[in-house]
């Protein structure tokens, strides 16, 4: 008896439960690929995000991580408050100068790779908040791979910013980090 | 109430005369003025009298009034008298050439880090401070922002565009 939900009607809707996996070679009992494509896999699908809340967008990751909307779905289970063991640094809420360089230690203390998200309007760009004591977006002190807008932004938002994460991560070259492009974008922001 | 706004202007004017002025009573507040080199003497005289005995700084700050040549920047003490519930609000006015007003810190250890933000915001020099820097802002800030000659906005941003934000 067919049951009366679209998502469970084999071939007759464009919603897809399971993600395709790579591109490969398929046989009976192996599936070949490149090694990149599998630890891109592995690595997007298992990000550790490093929640630094300052302000109202703290709150709207709070409900985000709630079980309403369940970050923990897309593989974020572990919010981790430690930098080190961390993949994803989410910056959420206004940042005042005085503040900057405790984000830039955070960010140095995270070992690559690592992955920054920027969000809401304060942390992306300084906001409303145009004024001599807050800094103008927090890519003047770290380069910054995901933003999100709003102000602040919706669970639906943050977790369409994780998603928007998890491609770059996925689609990531394992020699990107030892790249020279790369190791200028580091030198520009004073890092080593 | 024992101790009237007329009594403390009364004890002001037998202590320091016509030094001390400006007298005005905004809400019932007592306001006076003094000249710059005397505020140590006239908050020590406010602290140690026995009746007057104001010896809580509740709040100092100061002011920038840029078209007041020659006593730009106002610093204003708000002291109280716990025991009778008065509260007076007394100003000295600086040259912002040369901003330099003594430290009460001595008199009072709350001074201490309201000193530091005047500092840090309106640029007060407080002579015998023990540890004038910025308190608030970060350290490598190169001006006071609270002075009106700096706008409000932050001054760095390019990308924003001045008809967008009404400038």
């Amino acid at each position: 008896m067919a049951r009366p939900v679209q998502y469970n009607i084999y071939g007759q809707t464009d919603v897809k439960l399971v993600k395709e996996g790579p591109e490969g070679y398929m046989g009976e009992g192996f599936f070949g690929t490149s090694l990149d494509k599998v630890v891109g896999l592995a690595r997007k699908n298992s990000i550790w995000p490093l929640p630094f809340a300052t302000s109202c967008c703290g709150i709207e990751f709070m409900a985000t991580m709630a079980s309403h909307y369940d970050l923990a779905r897309f593989g974020s289970e572990r919010v981790g408050f430690s930098p080190r063991q961390c993949d994803l640094l989410m910056v959420m809420g206004t940042i005042a100068k005085k503040m900057a360089p405790v984000v830039k230690q955070v960010y140095l203390q995270m070992a690559e790779p690592r992955w920054v998200l920027a969000m809401g309007a304060c942390a992306s760009s300084g906001g409303i908040f145009d004024t001599y004591s807050v800094l103008q977006g927090i890519d003047q002190i770290i380069p910054v791979d995901v933003y999100i807008p709003g102000c602040p932004p919706r669970p639906e938002a943050v977790i369409d910013g994780i998603l928007k994460v998890q491609d770059l991560v996925g689609k990531e070259s394992l020699r990107r980090r030892n790249s020279d492009k790369y190791k200028q974008l580091m030198e520009s922001y004073g890092i080593q | 109430m024992s101790l009237s706004n007329d009594t403390i202007k009364q004890r002001l004017i037998e202590k320091f005369g016509d030094q001390v002025g400006h007298f005005e009573e905004p809400y019932g507040m007592l306001t006076f003025e003094a000249p710059k080199d005397l505020n140590l003497k006239v908050l020590q005289f406010l602290y140690d009298d026995e009746e007057l005995a104001f010896r809580f700084l509740t709040d100092l700050q100061a002011v920038h009034y840029p078209d007041n040549k020659g006593r730009e920047l106002a610093v204003v003490y708000h002291l109280h008298n716990l025991v009778a519930n008065v509260r007076i609000r007394f100003k000295v006015f600086t040259d912002i050439n040369q901003p330099d007003v003594y430290s009460a810190t001595a008199l009072f250890a709350a001074a201490n880090w309201m000193e530091r933000e005047t500092y840090d915001f309106y640029g007060v020099n407080f002579v015998g401070h023990p540890n004038l820097k910025r308190i608030l802002n970060v350290d490598e800030m190169d001006y006071f922002p609270m002075r009106k000659e700096f706008p409000l906005e932050e001054q760095t941003r390019v990308d924003k565009d001045d008809e967008m934000f009404g400038r």
